[in-house]
């Protein structure tokens, strides 16, 4: 009995301590992807990194689909979470595409072809 | 090994939380040019669906119809705003957007309290690291809320304080939460205790941002932002998941490295900005400034026209007035104009213009303004002596010569637009009121300055119509 406890201790440590390695080199891949970045795109990388911490939704998922017997009460609350974070990632990524698409060059010819349009 | 047992082994599920992390971080550097942005942030978009059905591969799926209400309801609610919102109210969506993400985080930790009796099922880290990401959660949403609520002028911008219970009340919360926090830890297993945390936590948010005036918020938001990362990187550690704990602690570095700058250009430490808006002090400055001696010169739209139309360059210096009259446009047709007769035209980027780092090129991308005609703070400094006309278009603390050459002016030593040093300057402006930062301006009672009252927008339109004449 002792010798499982201690293996299954042994266990929960490792996966701790992988878990805080995944956590202290993905902060210094962060800093290293990010600190190139220049001023004029600081708007659109704050939103950008905004809809990527969207990602909490699948914390919710996770409890959600996981979760054979949880009460009506968590049962809302994990609802709630996972709106909140749906519409972070969602809402997160469509602004930033659209701040984005306003830096894209567009060709001579197509502005051009558009005007017709935009006068009418 | 049947297909169904395959889909939902653990490791063949770690493969595919890898291959969606590395394209956040592809993604990511992809945002870092103009060029490749675009294609970063849907590379990043993609990633996210691939982390998301990695996540409903599980043997026993449950609660399948809360699952696609809570996914199909959210991407509901968030396309239209998304899509609708107006670029200048871009700072205050992306608040609210960031608020959601730390209610959810802490809604999460509240949810693995009641289901793991208290945690009582999981080992102490779990607990410690929940605790954690419901306390910054917690935090963070209350906090974009106050951000969104002053940038979308639901309440005032203004700084507001308890006064002198300022501080006790914010140790106090943030005590409580804590307190509530290592209680639960130590095994503690009412709900209220959890609840209390959450309370405890938000109120201390409230009483985060509340203080700060509306200069400062985006300094706030993007602190809240990295928060939020921190907290959603808690959250994967103790729910074991990679690729919660890779996208939320990118977040959270970037974040803070972003935070870093936006304070730094703006002569502030991101302890300055949380400890309280400019209030007090500010206030005596400008008093002792006074009303400033020197006469304002007002000038009319058609000597501006005049006066532009025979420079060799032109640099346009924006600040959030710009977007307030959503004039983007018209100084979009404005400079074709100016182009059309030769003039060099150039756009000033203050790093802090505006109300978010990045703001003004996002409006003025938006208007078509090619992206190497604006430049950067640093790059456009040493042109202002061979500039004929800078012409500032709503914008006033980071024009302010004060920061340069006045020692005990507040926003002293903060890095500015050389404008003054321009052959002659244009200032619009709606009234001789005084920016955020609430100080006097020498720039405005320069000889070389003329000042154009009026609505932005409708200024550059009757200065264009006069271009058009000439």
């Amino acid at each position: 009995m002792t010798l499982i406890a201690a293996a299954s201790e042994t266990a929960t440590a490792s996966l701790l301590v992988q878990n805080l390695i995944i956590l202290v080199l993905s902060g210094f891949v962060g800093y290293a992807v990010i600190s190139k970045v220049p001023n004029t795109l600081h708007t659109p990388l704050m939103s950008g990194t905004n809809a990527i911490h969207g990602i909490v939704v699948l914390g919710g998922l996770l409890l959600l689909a996981e979760g054979a017997d949880l009460g009506t009460g968590t049962q809302i609350i994990l609802f709630v979470a996972l709106l909140f974070g749906a519409i972070n990632v969602v809402g997160g990524f469509v602004v930033t595409d659209r701040m984005l698409e306003m830096f894209k060059q567009k060709p001579k010819e197509l502005v051009e072809a558009d005007e017709p349009e935009v006068s009418k | 090994m049947t297909l169904a047992s395959f889909l939902t082994d653990t490791n063949f599920k770690t493969v595919l939380y890898m291959v969606a992390f590395a394209m956040f971080i592809y993604g990511l550097s992809g945002l870092t040019g103009p060029k490749t942005a675009v294609r970063g942030n849907r590379i990043a978009a993609a990633g996210m669906v691939i982390a998301v059905v990695t996540t409903l591969l599980v043997g026993d799926f449950n609660n399948v119809v809360l699952i696609v209400a809570g996914l199909v309801v959210g991407t509901a609610i968030a396309v239209p705003a998304a899509q609708k919102v107006k670029m200048t109210a871009m700072p205050q969506m992306v608040a609210l957007f960031n608020g959601v993400g730390g209610g959810a985080v802490a809604l999460i930790a509240w949810a693995e309290f009641r289901s793991t009796e208290a945690f009582g099922l999981e080992p102490t880290y779990v607990a410690i690291f929940s605790i954690f990401s419901a306390i910054i959660g917690s935090v963070s949403f209350w906090g974009s809320n106050v951000a969104f609520a002053k940038l979308q002028e639901l309440i005032d911008g203004k700084p507001r304080t308890l006064g002198k219970l300022q501080l006790p009340a914010q140790v106090l919360t943030l005590g409580g939460a804590i307190g509530y926090g290592v209680a639960i830890i130590a095994g503690a297993d009412n709900e209220l205790f959890i609840v209390g945390l959450l309370v405890a936590a938000g109120v201390f948010g409230l009483l985060l941002v509340l203080p700060i005036g509306g200069a400062d918020m985006p300094v706030v938001i993007s602190l809240l932002n990295a928060f939020t990362g921190l907290a959603a990187a808690a959250a994967g550690v103790s729910l074991n998941n990679p690729a919660l704990i890779v996208a939320g602690m990118i977040v959270g570095a970037s974040g803070t490295i972003l935070t870093q700058q936006m304070a730094v250009a703006m002569n502030r430490t991101i302890t300055s900005v949380i400890v309280g808006g400019f209030g007090g002090s500010v206030e005596a400055a400008a008093g002792a400034t006074g009303a400033g001696g020197g006469t304002v010169r007002s000038t009319s739209a058609s000597d501006v026209a005049i006066q532009m139309a025979y420079a060799r360059q032109v640099v346009v210096v924006p600040g959030y007035g710009m977007a307030v009259s959503q004039a983007q446009h018209a100084v979009r047709e404005m400079a074709k104009l100016l182009e059309a007769k030769g003039v060099e035209v150039k756009y000033a980027i203050h790093p802090v213009a505006g109300r978010m780092p990045g703001h003004m090129n996002v409006l003025l991308a938006e208007a078509d303004v090619p992206y190497e005609q604006l430049k950067e703070m640093d790059d456009i400094n040493g042109e202002f002596p061979r500039t004929d006309v800078s012409i500032v278009i709503g914008a006033n603390d980071v024009t302010n010569p004060d920061a340069r050459t006045k020692a005990d002016s507040p926003i002293y030593g903060m890095p500015i637009l050389n404008v003054d040093e321009s052959q002659s300057i244009i200032v619009l402006k709606r009234s001789m009121s005084s920016g955020y930062a609430g100080i006097d301006n020498p720039l405005f009672v320069n000889p070389k300055t003329s000042m154009l009252f009026g609505d932005a927008k409708g200024s550059i339109t009757e200065v264009t119509e006069e271009l058009k004449a000439l």
